[in-house]
């Protein structure tokens, strides 16, 4: 009984956040499921009252929505492959592997995650540029597969619990780097490697910069790029801004309500031990 | 031939060929770009024609001919120092509120983190629709109190809280890393300071902040590092405002921040060199912040386990 009372104050904050943080949601859904007149209504109503689903329709067909999602898939998968692929390889070296210049290589990897991207952006669209890879998903995808800090140091952090026998058994058996990567490292770091997966594709799909720096092509663009330019032009529009907004953010909860131990396993891996 | 190289052999050739994806990254998207972007903001460039060195003229301009230079770095030092204590004391007590046993934990939890998956842009829109100033959901709460809502995006007194208040929905990555911190604090301890007859603010006063600085301390230095990055909120909120054009930071400038500045110099006016100048002086500024923070940062409590 002593207990409960003294959990009071928690729940009446954490009943306040969750009100607060959920209304949000709530109005985004309700708003694309009114009409132009419920819409500019004071006070409005939460409700909406009939419900329309003509938003919906709409901006699938304006934005066009199923192009970009097309689009911004492709350039996930390629994103995911690439980073699952160059991160996991090079946190083996950093991890498991023993060689000189190691913990070097390790400390630059922790002084690059701290450098502004802002320092770099400029020759970095140089370079694209004059590979003539401006308007092409090259700068987008080509980043991820030649590691990115994150996703290495994540991956480290958790090679470094695999129990040091492990490794050394297999050397001993005759088993090559390569094969202790594949057969043991990689089968054994599944949770890891789904964090990767994971954080690659929502950073991938909510990603703003990098398109809007790149993508000139409106048929090239991604959802995030799609949707912000046309709010720029509909700006009024706020049933189908909400219908679209609606449309790009449900993925990403579903994503997380299906993986939600993963979610949190990731953060407070890179945030804690960091 | 010598057989063995003691400080290059086969361990190192193995280790660096599987490092190599990172190390060629390294070195085309870090250490060059690094190098040319300090060579570039010693020139006048604009893409199209080469780089014509000027030496420091983009520095100079930039300190004494450019208002809205400081104007931004205004702008983004207001959100650092007003914005992310917000920030940081919402997600303490969200996390805290999530420490204590409470039933449905994961529920709220979940309901805490979830606005972080939410595309920025998808936020920007949403939030831009909230503070709408007449039909917005924001102003129609205030009302419910008696209060007559500001114009939020619209008045330049209010526009910089809103993106505050804006701030506070995305504040679950701070708050689990929070809460995986206080996770960690022994239950033994708080057990023995209840024997020495501690009450509630106490234990929390020396038991759980001085176990829990180190994770207040990455946070703060995440936040500092993540506020002078922080664009594609505004961005996208002050676009369609007053047909001010592509990401224009009003109304009157007041939410220029620095990186939109950058970028509008960088990819608007193609004013490359000027841009690299500015993302030099961001790196030195937040350079600076950041010693100031370490150097003052004897509160922060170390376990000598």
């Amino acid at each position: 009984m002593k207990s409960a009372i003294r959990s009071v104050p928690a729940y009446i904050v954490l009943l306040c956040l969750s009100a607060g943080f959920v209304l949000p949601f709530i109005w985004m859904v309700s708003s694309s499921l009114k009409d132009t007149n419920q819409i500019f209504q004071f006070p409005p109503n939460i409700v909406p009252r009939p419900v329309v689903w003509r938003n919906y329709s709409d901006a699938v067909q304006f934005i066009p929505f199923l192009r970009y999602l097309c689009n911004t898939l492709i350039i996930c998968v390629c994103c995911i492959i690439g980073n699952v692929l160059s991160a996991s390889l090079v946190a083996f070296s950093l991890a498991t592997l023993h060689w000189r210049g190691r913990d070097v290589c390790f400390k630059i990897l922790v002084a690059s995650m701290l450098l502004p991207p802002q320092v770099t952006m400029i020759p970095v669209f140089v370079i694209f540029r004059t590979l003539g890879m401006i308007d092409t998903y090259g700068p987008l995808i080509l980043p991820s597969f030649l590691g990115s800090p994150f996703f290495i140091f994540l991956l480290r952090q958790f090679f470094m619990g695999v129990p040091r026998d492990l490794p050394e058994a297999a050397r001993i058996d005759g088993c090559s780097e390569w094969g202790i990567y594949w057969r043991i490292i990689a089968p054994l770091s599944f949770p890891a490697l789904a964090a990767v997966v994971l954080f690659s594709f929502i950073w991938t799909w909510t990603d703003f910069l990098t398109p809007l720096i790149y993508l000139q092509d409106q048929t090239k663009f991604t959802l995030s790029l799609g949707l912000q330019q046309f709010q720029e032009s509909h700006s009024a529009e706020w049933g189908m801004l909400m219908a679209a907004s609606t449309l790009i953010t449900i993925p990403m909860i579903l994503l997380f309500v299906a993986a939600q131990k993963t979610f949190v396993q990731g953060i407070v891996t890179t945030g804690l031990k960091g | 031939m010598r057989k063995k190289n003691r400080w290059f052999g086969r361990a190192e050739v193995v280790g660096l060929a599987f490092a190599t994806p990172w190390l060629i990254g390294l070195i085309v998207f870090g250490l060059y770009p690094i190098a040319a972007s300090f060579y570039l903001s010693l020139c006048r460039y604009n893409i199209v024609r080469p780089p014509l060195f000027t030496g420091l003229e983009n520095y100079r301009l930039l300190i004494f001919d450019d208002p809205h230079f400081w104007k931004s770095l205004w702008n983004t030092l207001y959100l650092t120092a007003f914005g992310l204590p917000v920030q940081l004391i919402a997600a303490l007590t969200a996390a805290l509120a999530l420490n204590a046993r409470v039933k449905g934990q994961p529920l709220f939890r979940a309901v805490i983190y979830l606005p972080t998956v939410v595309p920025s842009v998808a936020t920007a829109i949403i939030w831009v629709w909230i503070l709408n100033p007449e039909y917005g959901l924001f102003n129609a709460a205030l009302s419910w109190f008696g209060i007559n809502g500001p114009g939020w995006l619209t008045d330049p007194a209010w526009s910089k809280p809103a993106l505050i208040i804006v701030g506070i929905w995305g504040i679950g990555n701070t708050a689990i890393i929070f809460l995986a911190g206080l996770q960690q604090v022994p239950q033994s301890l708080y057990e023995a300071a209840i024997v020495d007859g501690a009450n509630t603010w106490q234990r929390f006063r020396n038991v759980t902040i001085p176990i829990l600085s180190p994770v207040v301390f990455f946070n703060l230095v995440m936040g500092i590092i993540g506020s002078f990055q922080y664009f594609t909120h505004v961005y996208v909120m002050t676009a369609g405002l007053m047909g001010g054009g592509r990401g224009a930071g009003g109304p009157e400038f007041s939410t220029l921040v620095y990186p939109l500045y950058l970028y509008q110099n960088a990819f608007l006016f193609f004013r490359m060199g000027y841009a690299s100048a500015m993302a030099w002086i961001m790196f030195l500024i937040v350079a600076l912040i950041l010693v100031v923070v370490f150097r003052t940062s004897k509160w922060v409590h170390y376990e000598s386990a």
